[in-house]
C-alpha cells in the first residue's frame, strides 16, 4: 500500500473548498465556518471597495458591465447559448463512446492486433498534438470546400466532428489510464474462466476503470463545455459569435461578459460535482478498507 | 481416450534470464489429486498459470485429455472452459454481484441462459454454505467466504481438471479449513485438482501424489506417505525440516 499522508487519514486534506470533518472537530468546524465567512466578508469587501473607488472604474464599468447592453444583449446571447449546450451535451455523448472504444483497441494484446493498436495510437498522437482550432478551421473551412458528393457541408457537422476528434483522444487517454489501473489478475481471472479477450475488458475491466476516472472525465467536460464556443470561428452563431456581433455594432463588450457569466453558469456547478463526487468516492474507498 | 487427464512433457519456462521451469515431467490420470509442493518462487504458481495457458510455455508441450493444447492452432478459449483455477487472491470481480461473478462465465461463455445459470449457481453456494450471499457484493464478504464463491466460480462451467494455486495462503488461520473442506469435497466427488499448496497437512490427507518443486524442477515425486516421511533428497528434508519447524505439519 502507497501510504496515504495524516491528513488525508484523518479526512483534514484540503480535497475540496468545504472539507466534511469527522464528528469530534465539527463543533471546531462551525467555529471555522464562522472564521471563515467573517474573513471572506472583509476581504471581498476590501477588493470591490478599491475597485469601485478607483480612477478606472467609470470607464470599466461602462464598457464592460453596462446594464443597458446587458438587458439588450441577454436575450440573443441566451437564445444562441442554447446551441452550445447541445453542441457540449451531444459532443459529449459522442466522445465518451468514441474514445472509449479507442481506448479499449489500445488495450488489445496480442501480435494480431497489432495494426489495430498502432492506428489508434498514431491517431491520438497526431490530434493531441495539433491546435484544437485548426482541426475546426481545416474541417469546418476544408471539407465543405472540397464539393464531395454525398459529404456534409454544414460547418455545425464539421464544427462538432473537430471537438469529437479532438476531445476522444485526450480522453482515450483518460480510459486507458483507468484500464491501466485495474490490477493485472483481473485480466487474468476473466481468462481463466473462458472469456475473450473483449469479454473481458467489456465486462470485468472497463466498468471497474471507468468508476476510477469519473473525476477525470468530469474535468475534460468541463473543458468542452466552454470549447465548444470555438466553433464561432466558423460562423456558428453560438452565443460567443452573438456576442461578438452586438460588440461589433456598439463597441460595448458587455455581451461578452453575457457569454462568460452564462457558460460559467454551467461549468462551475459540474466542477463543483465533480469534486463532490471525488470526495465521496475516496470516503467510500477508505470505508471499505478500513 | 487419454489414459491421462493432464501432462506436462518436458516444459520450460523462463521470464527473461530468470529459469522458472526447467524440464517439468507431469502426469495427472483423472480423479487423481496431485498436490505441488515447495518454498516461495520455487515455479508451483507458474505451472499452474502454464496449465491454464495464461503464461506461455517455452519450450515442451502440455496435454490435456491426450490432445496438445500448447500448440499453434488451438484456441485457449476453449481450452480453459475445461480448467478452473482458483487464485491466492481470490479474485472475484468487485463490481459484480456473488452471484454474477459466478454466472459470467455460463452467460458469456457458454450462452447459458441467465435463469438456468443462476440456478446452477444457487446451487453451488448451497453446497458452499454461502446461500444467503448471492447477491452481495464480494466486499461484503470474509477471505473464506470470497474463496468459496471463487471456486464456486471455476466450477461453474463444470471443468474436467480444476487448478489451485496457494488458495489459502491470503486467509487468516481460523478461514483456512472452510476452505480446504470444500476442496476434500470435490475430491470426494472424484475431480481431477493439481493444487499448489503450503498446507502440509492437507497436502498429506487429500493428494494421491506429491510433486517436490525446487528452484523449477520436479526434485521429487511420490506418494505423500513417502514424501514427507521418508523423502529420498537434501532438499525435500531440509524444506519439510524448516515447515516442521514453522510448526505447519
Amino acid at each position: 500500500m502507497s501510504g496515504p499522508g495524516l491528513e488525508e487519514l484523518e479526512g483534514r486534506g484540503p480535497r475540496t473548498l468545504w472539507p466534511r470533518l469527522p464528528r469530534g472537530q465539527r463543533e471546531e468546524g462551525a467555529r471555522g465556518a464562522l472564521i471563515a465567512a467573517v474573513s471572506t466578508v472583509v476581504v471581498f469587501g476590501l477588493i470591490v471597495w478599491v475597485i469601485l473607488n478607483s480612477d478606472a472604474w467609470p470607464a470599466v464599468q461602462n464598457q464592460f458591465f453596462n446594464w443597458e447592453h446587458f438587458k439588450a444583449s441577454f436575450p440573443l446571447v441566451l437564445r444562441a447559448f442554447w446551441l452550445d449546450v447541445v453542441l457540449f451535451l451531444v459532443g459529449e455523448v459522442l466522445i465518451l463512446a468514441f474514445a472509449l472504444a479507442l481506448a479499449m483497441i489500445r488495450a488489445l494484446r496480442g501480435p494480431a492486433f497489432f495494426p489495430l493498436r498502432a492506428i489508434v495510437v498514431a491517431y491520438i498522437d497526431i490530434v493531441r498534438g495539433v491546435p484544437i482550432l485548426l482541426l475546426i478551421l481545416l474541417l469546418g473551412f476544408g471539407i465543405p470546400a472540397l464539393q464531395l458528393p454525398g459529404v456534409p457541408t454544414s460547418p455545425l457537422f464539421w464544427g462538432m466532428a473537430a471537438l469529437v476528434i479532438s476531445y476522444s483522444a485526450y480522453t482515450a487517454e483518460v480510459y486507458r489510464a483507468g484500464i491501466e489501473s485495474v490490477h493485472e489478475s483481473q485480466r487474468m481471472s476473466a481468462r481463466a474462466l473462458g472469456l475473450t479477450q473483449g469479454q473481458a475488458l467489456i465486462y470485468v475491466i472497463v466498468p471497474q476503470a471507468i468508476r476510477n476516472v469519473i473525476p477525470a472525465l468530469l474535468n475534460g467536460f468541463v473543458s468542452l463545455q466552454k470549447d465548444v464556443a470555438l466553433v464561432f470561428v466558423l460562423g456558428i452563431r453560438e452565443a460567443l459569435r452573438e456576442a461578438q456581433i452586438y460588440t461589433a455594432s456598439t463597441f460595448n463588450y458587455t455581451s461578452y461578459i453575457v457569454a462568460a457569466l452564462l457558460f460559467l453558469l454551467v461549468s462551475v456547478p459540474v466542477a463543483r460535482f465533480t469534486d463532490w463526487y471525488t470526495e465521496r468516492d475516496r470516503q467510500r474507498k477508505q470505508a471499505v478498507s478500513v | 481416450m487419454s489414459l491421462y487427464k493432464l501432462e506436462l512433457r518436458s516444459v520450460d519456462k523462463a521470464f527473461g534470464d530468470n529459469v522458472v521451469l526447467r524440464d517439468i515431467d507431469l502426469a495427472v490420470k483423472p480423479h487423481e489429486v496431485v498436490c505441488l509442493i515447495g518454498s516461495s518462487g520455487s515455479g508451483k504458481s507458474t505451472l499452474l498459470k502454464c496449465v491454464d495457458l495464461l503464461v506461455p510455455i517455452d519450450a515442451g508441450e502440455i496435454a490435456l485429455d491426450g490432445s496438445v493444447i500448447t500448440g499453434s492452432g488451438v484456441n485457449p478459449n476453449q481450452v480453459r472452459q475445461d480448467m478452473g483455477i482458483v487464485f491466492q487472491s481470490f479474485n472475484l470481480f468487485p463490481r459484480m454481484k456473488v452471484i454474477d461473478n459466478i454466472t459470467i462465465g455460463p452467460r458469456k461463455v457458454h450462452r447459458m441462459d441467465r435463469s438456468q445459470a443462476n440456478e446452477r449457481a444457487r446451487e453451488l453456494l448451497e453446497q458452499f454454505g454461502l446461500a444467503d450471499k448471492a447477491y452481495e457484493y464480494p466486499d461484503r464478504l470474509s477471505g473464506g467466504q470470497q474463496q468459496r464463491v471463487a471456486i464456486a466460480r471455476a466450477l461453474a462451467s463444470e471443468p474436467g481438471l480444476m487448478l489451485f494455486d496457494e488458495v489459502t495462503s491470503s486467509l487468516d488461520p481460523e478461514l483456512v479449513a472452510e476452505v480446504l473442506n470444500v476442496i476434500r469435497a470435490l475430491k470426494d466427488d472424484g475431480m481431477t485438482m493439481l493444487i499448489a499448496t503450503h498446507e502440509m497437512g492437507f497436502a498429506r490427507d487429500v493428494a494421491d501424489s506429491v510433486l517436490f518443486l525446487d528452484g523449477g524442477l520436479i526434485l521429487e515425486q511420490g506418494p505423500p506417505s513417502e514424501i514427507f516421511s521418508n523423502p529420498r533428497q537434501p532438499r525435500t528434508r531440509e524444506f519439510l525440516q524448516r515447515i516442521i519447524e514453522a510448526g505447519r505439519l
